[in-house]
């Protein structure tokens, strides 16, 4: 399909002035798109020019189309001297490309400058003409759409969804290139972002074709990112899902098909739960149970503690639901065979969603994650970036293989990063292993018989909390019980996952953002050594993150873990790990334990009187924290749920290592040594400062919650406020005192006043919830550690706020559930069982045999081992419209934004510029997403030479920031489009250098631009035209000059 | 630790009133905090000094991003840089131009030139103003005078235009505007008395009537100054005091009708010629700029002052006025009626504000 590209300039407003003499500006336009470039007239003496030129063609084929940007330079006239460049607006031109998104593009752009920054703006038209072309060795994909949005886009409907799409291109950094000594800065940094952006589109292009051929339509949680590597080149990589997408036939239709259990779930074809009333044989006999019951049991107690009846985490003997053994084995047997078939032939049966269409998540199994060192080399063939792919292969068939371990032949939730120092690289990947249902995933789907089975298969919301893998053959230990929900099936003690928490879950309370945070100083070394140097101590800090992460959880009374993010940064003489998830507390799995506080040396008096004043206060924080986040799940007599049944140890290790799984999996339960779980013993100050900064996190104030999943697990009732903001902060670290200790101090301070001063900027916005909050580390220098975190906040009604924790306890009272005061216990050297990598012996060895097998000779590989996590399940049954799913969210009333304007403003009120609205979650409160109209794919240099004059690092950042965000803006603006959802902030590069007065920011953006509709809007005019404008804030009428 | 850069940037931006009021008043940003912090709002909202710092340092920085914008404020409207809702657009511009009394007294009447800006760091530190709240507000003043002082048409519709303010500022403006266009001295001792808001009210009524633009709106002339023809010809009123028959007549038309409806009676007889001999004479100066200069000292003196003296009460001055200028149609002696009307009109009403204490 070649096509015609027409492009119009309008006019420019606000020019700068360029002739000092006059003070006004001779500016005319180029138009550039690939090799061929067109000009307008000198627009004489005005800085607001009227151009209003013919329509410049450019005629080129598809692929074209699709790599290139169109390059708009405006430029000042200079009669005797070289003309001055402006600025430049660059448009991504691929939405004009698909039949369902924009038409047209047209509006106005902000005129950036990589020095300058914004300098005026100028309104241009674009149009395509695309020909119907059926040559089929063609190398274009245009007609494929793309999604940043991680979930099925709200007005489609999913067919089939194929799977993982992958694809990288690697070329030389131009800031690295010889050429770079004697061009100007602003030529380089030109040159950078248009081969950025011509690598994005290539990229895009290649995914397309890859999608094509899978018969798919559509990529959704498109994630592209860049590795700068300095000397060795420049990567652009992009993971996503391809899908075959349907577009819903009315667009007034208030629930999203992928919300509505009646429209997509025609079949469930392995119903996981069948009627219940099957299941009342008799208690199953204690041998059975044994067989699938690991306990830490009382047996191992070092430290004796207070409660015989503690670590009743397993299931007694006697539980009306012991035929799940007999008949879990088989019917998952048949499940994996089936679903295997589905996933057989894809190479990496993963998935970047984090939210899926009803029935098509049937079990998690935890997270899996691998990461490995490599150092970097010159990429010497940019058409054949073998090397890359390579490295990327093996972890994703490393993530592979825990997933398999796992009992699970998906991952989803996957996605991938990188961190670079100099010349050293750290890959990670992570996701969730999980079992699909298969209907999902083939071609041909079964249309006929399943319309019957809808309502009856509901009752599965605890489904996804059930184990996958078989409990005689666990992967590594855990505690297992029986659903506290449906009572058949066997779900963990804890749960952690990538993913967000699935609509039809039952949670008890509200969920809360929590983060473990550590630095590890490293030597500085050179290449292989410092390779090896991180290599070893990555293991370490996966350890103590997690060990963290899980204190933390118990801290908050809460049960499992969504969204979770481990971020390991590289620095010169450090390695900074932050993991963000949020906690909730499912109904389906076990009440979690307390910690309990061993001390080394029971017989010093004051040490003991300080130890149990620890404990007092941990205690007290569990208690504050239950009930701040209202969690109060129903109280289960013993009798019902059973006594744990004392799992001998050689039992569960002669299992496992029957098992299949990897190396890496194996060895996680050596980790688990001989010792009790959930105690935190104090033996030296290390430990005690783990303790008290356990203790430091502070509560968000009254009125405020924050999680990093779309929505808050516990809050259904959104208004329509909303804003999205980027806080960065740097600070340096004074190099006297650096231990590791006083690390972890000033980089844990740092993150909790980053929220600290969040909560008090947004305080006019309480009742709120910080939706999607994402934090990035990076270390720019030796002693600076950066921090950037991107969310939303969302207004919420408080009066509606409190019916959603209410149901389910009443309807659980008649359930049982462990004793609430029991205690867990853990070692802080090993953790929780469930934590299954061996922290130390692993990074050797696999040092050496990655190496070998590589036949790469210069990287330096290691992984660690990734580690896993158990899943949880949900209780309670149906609650009719309970946790609900988009579709109460959206019912949100509108009140938001239109309480703001028209206070006095006589002359304002009429403001030409419309609103857009920026978030990074899949939908927005109150509104109905009627139309997507592509990608939004920015990447931006700004560079400065007057750093002081610019109001120094924090004016410069701050401008900047504010620039990317106009200039997102105004292309949502010009697509026709009046927000931008699942916006991302992918890169945050800053790097000043203060003497020289010079500072140099990267920054790339992506999201989904869309047309939304006020629901209150769409009731009143219904049928009229609900593409226009409709938000209330933005009246537009013309402004009078 | 040190913070080497901390920033918050919102889609849509944060204006936080309270903190713009402080960098509208020049406070640094140590001073805007303490200020905060002496508020209480640590104890309301839990948060830390060090939050407050960082907050505070942010919305500077976002002032001081938007202050160029506010120079000109449609460009407010039509920027993409910053989102703001229109109401918080209308409130950052209505604040950024508005002024404090004491500041705006000290000013009123000089001329907006850079001699005049040397002195404002003597006018802050008689009003208490800051210097840096002192020179916004003073350049605010110069900015519109400079916008509208070549433009045609009303006054306050092209300031309104130009500058979005409210109409209530606008016409603030528009006296600002033109008491520094026409220099009028207010800043005298025994002006003192009056405020701002007298000085707008009488600078209303004479835009109004006594300019170019009052007579004719289509005329190609604007509103900033006064009528020269006008004042030429009110030379011609000093007939109503040079005659004496006509000076006499006009008296005993006055004290008929006012008898017995006058506190004060008797002691207007008595000063009936000299208050009309001090207003016509006012009348008659016009022609040279140095007496328009002082035409408010004029006015205080030759009528304010005596009446004062006498305790007038205000209702007595208003039948007293009134009949003043209505007395003159019945003198038949004296052709130019539409003239005074036009003279005494205006006056009558600023006469009526300038009188108080």
């Amino acid at each position: 399909m070649p096509g015609k590209l027409k492009v119009k300039i309008v006019a420019g407003r606000h020019l700068p002035v360029m002739d000092r003499a006059s003070d006004l500006t001779d500016a005319f336009v180029e138009v550039k798109f690939g090799n061929t470039t067109f000009k307008t007239d000198v627009y004489l003496k005005s800085l607001n020019p009227q151009w209003n030129s013919e329509w410049f063609k450019f005629e080129v084929d598809d692929e074209d189309l699709q790599d290139e940007p169109l390059q708009i330079t405006v430029l000042d006239h200079d009669t005797y001297s070289a003309n001055d460049a402006i600025g430049k607006v660059y448009i991504d031109i691929d939405p004009l490309l698909y039949s369902e998104a924009a038409t047209v593009i047209s509006g106005w752009f902000p005129i950036y400058d990589t020095i300058h920054g914004i300098r005026g703006e100028i309104n241009v038209v674009v149009k395509v003409d695309l020909f119907n072309d059926l040559n089929r060795f063609r190398q274009s994909s245009c007609g494929v759409k793309f999604f940043c949005t991680t979930s099925i886009p709200k007005c489609y409907r999913a067919v089939i969804i194929h799977g993982f799409v992958e694809e990288l291109v690697v070329n030389e950094d131009p800031e690295y290139q010889w050429i770079d000594r004697i061009r100007t800065p602003r030529a380089s940094n030109e040159a950078r972002q248009r081969l950025i952006s011509l690598m994005s589109g290539e990229l895009q292009r290649k995914i397309g074709l890859k999608v094509l051929e899978m018969r798919g339509n559509a990529v959704v949680g498109y994630l592209q990112c860049f590795d700068l590597e300095g000397e060795s080149g420049l990567v652009v990589r992009a993971i996503g899902t391809a899908c075959t997408l349907d577009k819903l036939s009315s667009p007034a239709a208030f629930l999203p098909a992928c919300n509505s259990p009646s429209k997509e779930m025609k079949e469930i074809p392995f119903n996981e739960d069948p009627n219940p009333n099957t299941h009342s044989s008799g208690p199953s006999t204690p041998l059975k149970n044994q067989t699938y019951s690991f306990s830490p049991s009382k047996s191992y107690s070092r430290q004796s503690s207070s409660s015989d009846t503690d670590l009743s985490l397993t299931p007694k003997t006697g539980m009306g639901s012991g035929s799940a053994g007999k008949e879990g084995g088989p019917f998952k047997a048949l499940l994996r065979q089936q679903t295997q078939s589905a996933l057989e032939q894809r190479e990496f049966p993963f998935f970047t969603l984090t939210a899926f269409p009803p029935g098509f998540l049937v079990h998690v199994g935890g997270v899996v994650s691998a990461r490995s060192v490599k150092l970097l080399d010159r990429i010497h063939n940019p058409d054949e970036p073998e090397t890359r792919d390579a490295w990327w292969a093996e972890i994703r068939q490393e993530i592979k293989s825990h997933a398999k371990a796992l009992g699970c032949h998906a991952v989803v939730g996957y996605s991938e990063s990188t961190s670079i120092c100099e010349e050293v690289c750290i890959l990670s990947a992570s996701g969730t292993a999980a079992v699909l249902n298969p209907r999902f995933l083939q071609d041909g789907t079964v249309e006929g018989c399943l319309e019957q089975r809808l309502e009856e298969n509901l009752p599965t919301r605890c489904g996804f909390c059930h184990i996958p893998y078989d409990e005689l053959n666990m992967p590594f230990p855990a505690h297992l019980t029986y659903c506290y929900n449906c009572r058949k099936q066997k779900v963990p003690d804890v749960l952690f996952t990538t993913i967000d928490l699935p609509t039809d879950a039952t949670v008890i309370g509200k969920g809360c953002l929590i983060q473990a945070r550590l630095c590890r100083l490293k030597k500085k070394a050179q290449a292989e050594a410092n390779a090896t140097a991180i290599s070893n101590l990555l293991p370490f800090m996966e350890y103590e993150v997690h060990t963290q992460l899980m204190n933390k959880l118990k801290l908050k009374g809460m049960n499992a873990l969504f969204g979770l993010r481990i971020q390991i940064t590289v620095g010169e003489n450090m390695l900074m790990g932050l993991a963000s998830a949020t906690g909730v507390y499912l109904a389906a799995l076990p009440t979690p334990g307390g910690i309990q506080i061993a001390g080394k040396t029971p017989n010093d008096g004051s040490y003991e009187q300080h130890i149990s004043h620890m404990q007092k206060k941990i205690n007290d924080t569990i208690a504050k924290n239950k009930e701040l986040y209202e969690i109060n799940p129903p109280e289960i007599s013993e009798e019902i749920i059973g006594s744990p049944i004392p799992e001998p140890r050689q039992r569960s290790r002669l299992l496992r290592s029957q098992s299949e799984s990897s190396d890496e999996v194996t060895e996680l339960d050596l980790s688990h040594g001989k010792k009790d779980a959930f105690v935190l013993e104090i033996d030296d100050t290390d430990a005690m400062e783990d303790v008290h900064s356990l203790l430091t996190d502070v509560p968000p104030p009254s009125g405020f919650y924050s999680c990093n999943t779309e929505i808050m697990p516990g809050i259904n009732n959104w208004t329509s406020e909303i804003q999205m903001f980027t806080s960065v902060r740097v600070i340096r670290l004074s190099s006297l005192n650096l231990t590791n200790q006083a690390l972890n101090k000033n980089f844990n301070d740092l993150c909790e006043n980053l929220l600290k001063s969040l909560y008090f900027k947004l305080r006019s916005m309480i009742p709120c919830c910080l939706c999607h909050v994402n934090f990035t580390v990076s270390l720019p220098e030796d002693e600076l550690i950066q921090v950037t975190v991107t969310a939303v906040a969302i207004t919420f009604d408080k009066n509606q706020a409190l019916q959603t924790t209410k149901t389910p306890v009443e309807k659980s009272l008649q359930r049982a559930s462990t004793d609430n005061e029991e205690l867990l216990q853990f070692p802080l050297e090993l953790c929780s069982d469930s934590f299954p990598s061996h922290p130390f012996p692993p990074a050797k060895e696999h040092l050496e045999s990655a190496s070998s097998n590589s036949g790469i000779p210069a990287a330096q590989r290691d992984r660690c081992s990734s580690w896993i996590e158990l899943i949880k399940l949900k209780a309670q049954t149906i609650r009719r419209g309970s946790i609900k799913t988009t579709v109460t969210v959206e019912k949100a009333s509108p009140v938001g934004d239109g309480n703001f304007r028209n206070r006095s403003a006589p002359p304002c009120a009429n403001s030409t510029v419309g609103v857009v609205k920026m978030t990074p979650l899949s939908f927005i409160p109150g509104a109905k997403i009627t139309k997507y109209l592509g990608i939004i794919n920015m990447f931006f240099i700004r560079e400065t030479t007057s750093l002081r004059e610019e109001g120094g690092v924090s004016g410069f950042l701050h401008a900047f920031i504010a620039e990317v965000f106009a200039m997102v803006r105004a292309h949502v603006a010009a697509l026709g489009g009046n927000a931008v959802v699942s916006y991302i902030m992918k890169q945050c590069v800053f790097m000043e250098n203060p003497n020289k007065n010079q500072a140099q920011c990267l920054i790339n953006v992506s999201g989904d631009a869309v047309v939304f509709v006020r629901e209150s809007d769409l009731e009143v005019v219904s049928s009229q035209q609900p593409t226009t404008n409709c938000q209330s804030s933005c009246t537009e009428s013309e402004v009078t000059t | 630790m040190t913070s080497e850069l901390d920033i918050f940037v919102g889609n849509t931006t944060l204006i936080d009133e309270d903190v713009y009021r402080l960098w509208l008043d020049g406070y640094s940003v140590t001073d805007a905090v303490a200020l905060r912090v002496r508020s209480g709002i640590l104890e309301q909202t839990g948060a830390t000094a060090a939050v407050l710092q960082s907050d505070t340092m942010d919305h500077y920085r976002t002032f001081h991003m938007l202050e160029r914008l506010l120079h000109a404020p449609p460009k407010l409207l039509h920027q993409l840089i910053f989102q703001i809702p229109p109401s918080r657009q209308a409130l950052l511009i209505e604040r950024y131009y508005a002024f404090d009394e004491a500041f705006v007294r000290e000013v009123l009447g000089k001329k907006l030139s850079k001699g005049t800006k040397k002195d404002l760091d003597d006018i802050s530190t008689k009003t208490g103003i800051t210097l840096k709240s002192c020179r916004r507000q003073f350049d605010n003043f110069k900015r519109v005078f400079k916008v509208v002082e070549e433009m045609r048409g009303s006054l306050v519709d092209n300031i309104q235009q130009h500058f979005l303010l409210s109409d209530r500022l606008a016409r603030d403006y528009a006296a600002i505007v033109f008491f520094a266009n026409n220099r009028f001295e207010t800043g005298k001792k025994k002006l003192q008395y009056l405020s701002f808001g007298d000085f707008a009210f009488c600078a209303e009524l004479m835009i109004q009537n006594w300019t170019l633009g009052a007579v004719d709106s289509q005329m190609d002339d604007m509103d900033m100054d006064l009528d020269k023809e006008f004042l030429q010809d009110l030379k011609e009123l000093k007939v109503l005091v040079a005659d004496k028959d006509l000076l006499d007549l006009h008296k005993s038309l006055v004290c008929t009708a006012l008898r017995g409806k006058l506190g004060v009676f008797s002691e207007m007889e008595a000063n009936f010629k000299n208050l009309s001999r001090g207003l016509v004479n006012v009348a008659a100066k016009l022609t040279h700029n140095k007496d328009v200069r002082d035409l408010f000292v004029d006015l205080v003196e030759k009528f304010v002052e005596p009446c004062r003296s006498d305790h007038w009460p205000l209702s007595d001055v208003r039948f007293f006025l009134n009949q003043y200028s209505v007395s003159v149609h019945s003198l038949d002696g004296f052709r130019h009626q539409a003239l005074w009307d036009r003279y005494m009109g205006t006056l009558r009403g600023c006469l009526l504000r300038l009188y108080h204490d």
